[in-house]
């Protein structure tokens, strides 16, 4: 591999130092499950390499009643590994749990997949779907943007010169709430995306109408992909075939995937509509604490 | 070239110090500065597994993980799995299902598993499987592997 300088500061200030004082050759490492295999292959070549897990605010995992706290640096296990966040949050559980493999899920971050920003991002729809902002910190100071607004293009995203991402926040849930995120794969693990769907939805306390939901695709558009009319044709209505397939035809409406190995444009689209209806009701019957037939690898 | 570094951790449990760069990978120090080649190099991209270790208590591609970044940390490799006075009930069982044929992957499969059993005592198959979809075998077509998990589970030394 390509030599590099490596520094692991304890705090925030002194990560945003490093980072600001050479930004055109600086890179963060989080999990490394990405950066590592793209220095090897000169993909990037940075000339120094910010290791950020030593510092805490980074490693904040923290459920309570304003919502969820989760550091950009905590990895894919300790998500899924906590029984109520996976409960509470259960849209990122299920990304964390598909990343990857095993080994993988122990040092990938979900502020690393974000910050990677590539369109297929299994946990970047969850985000979106949970309505969740990012927390950027910089030598300016602290801005947040909403999860939706952090990619923009493939590979590229908001981040300016010298900033990380801190944290990414969640809202409480909701009462009456669920959420689902699962991806189409031609096998069972360890692929990329060929459609991903996330979707959060609330419903009223009979658990009959949804009172809204959020609903955001991966691999089908340069960035991820939130999809506001999918959760508009949702809200207000009664949980019914009728405004599930609405919420379909809207995703698949809203998917301007490419033609790759993976998928065509036409597969793209089509999947796009069938795992939004499969979310929504996977979402929607984990709102109502009902037993649902989802497992990995379905 | 950026300056080496003095890395404390422990290794099997015993005390161990090294020098290492930051371009060099964990995997690459353990086999090439410490002679613990137990650990293999399969794809050196997070793929196959055949580097997986333990590392603070959980598996990691040794590929995947920076030399440096093992400052302060415990480190489990195949070398450490054996006891003084023979083989690991899940070596053993290795063996036991002919879960293995070029061997390349097997140090691997069996860190993923003693990770998998530390957590899991009884895992379903679906469980194995999944745990062990980091870790790739091109010669046993896995159905071995998985028998041979389930009879390590079960303590059995056939």
């Amino acid at each position: 591999m390509r030599d590099f300088e490596y520094e692991a500061p304890m705090s925030l200030d002194d990560a945003v130092a490093l980072l600001s004082g050479n930004p055109a050759a600086a890179k963060p490492l989080a999990g490394g499950t990405d950066l590592i295999d793209h220095i090897r292959t000169r993909r990037l070549e940075p000339d120094l390499v910010v290791d950020v897990k030593k510092i805490p605010d980074l490693n904040v995992l923290e459920l309570g009643d304003d919502g969820l706290r989760l550091g950009a640096a905590v990895p894919c296990y300790r998500i899924y590994g906590d029984p109520q966040i996976a409960a509470a949050y259960s849209a990122v559980a299920d990304s964390c749990r598909i990343i990857g493999g095993t080994q993988i899920q122990s040092r990938a971050s979900v502020g690393g997949n974000l910050c990677n920003s590539g369109p297929a991002a299994d946990s970047t729809p969850s985000l979106i779907a949970l309505a969740a902002r990012v927390v950027i910190a910089g030598p300016g100071g602290r801005r947040e943007v909403a999860a939706e607004d952090f990619c923009t293009g493939p590979g590229q995203n908001v981040l300016e010169s010298g900033e990380l991402v801190v944290e990414i926040v969640f809202p409480a849930r909701p009462a009456v709430g669920g959420s689902h995120y699962r991806r189409f794969i031609p096998r069972n693990e360890m692929d990329i995306a060929v459609v991903g769907v996330g979707a959060a939805v609330e419903l009223d306390e009979s658990g009959q109408s949804f009172v809204s939901a959020r609903i955001a695709l991966a691999a089908v558009a340069p960035t991820p992909l939130y999809v506001e009319a999918a959760g508009a044709a949702l809200a207000g209505q009664p949980v019914s075939d009728e405004a599930i397939a609405a919420a379909a035809a809207a995703a698949r409406e809203a998917a301007t995937p490419i033609d790759d190995m993976r998928g065509t444009v036409e597969f793209r689209k089509h999947i796009s509509g069938v795992l939004t209806e499969r979310v929504i009701r996977e979402a929607v019957a984990r709102a109502r604490g009902e037993e649902t037939g989802y497992r990995i690898g379905q | 070239m950026a300056k080496q570094r003095i890395v404390s951790t422990s290794i099997n449990g015993n005390p161990v110090e090294f020098l290492a760069a930051p371009r060099q990978t964990l995997l690459e120090v353990l086999r090439d500065n410490l002679d613990l080649i137990g650990t293999k190099e399969g794809c050196s991209n997070g793929n196959c597994g055949a580097c997986t270790v333990i590392f603070n208590g959980r598996p990691v591609d040794s590929c995947l993980v920076l030399a440096v970044e093992a400052e302060g940390g415990e480190l489990e490799t195949i070398e450490g799995v054996a006891l003084t006075d023979g083989l690991h009930v899940i070596q053993d069982a290795f063996l036991g299902q002919a879960a293995l044929q070029c061997g390349i992957c097997t140090p691997g499969f069996i860190m993923s598993t003693k990770a998998l059993l530390e957590e899991n005592a009884s895992p379903s198959e679906d469980e194995i499987r999944f745990h062990l979809a980091g870790n790739l075998c091109r010669c046993t077509g896995y159905d071995k592997i998985v028998r041979a998990v389930q009879q390590a589970a079960e303590g059995v030394t056939n």
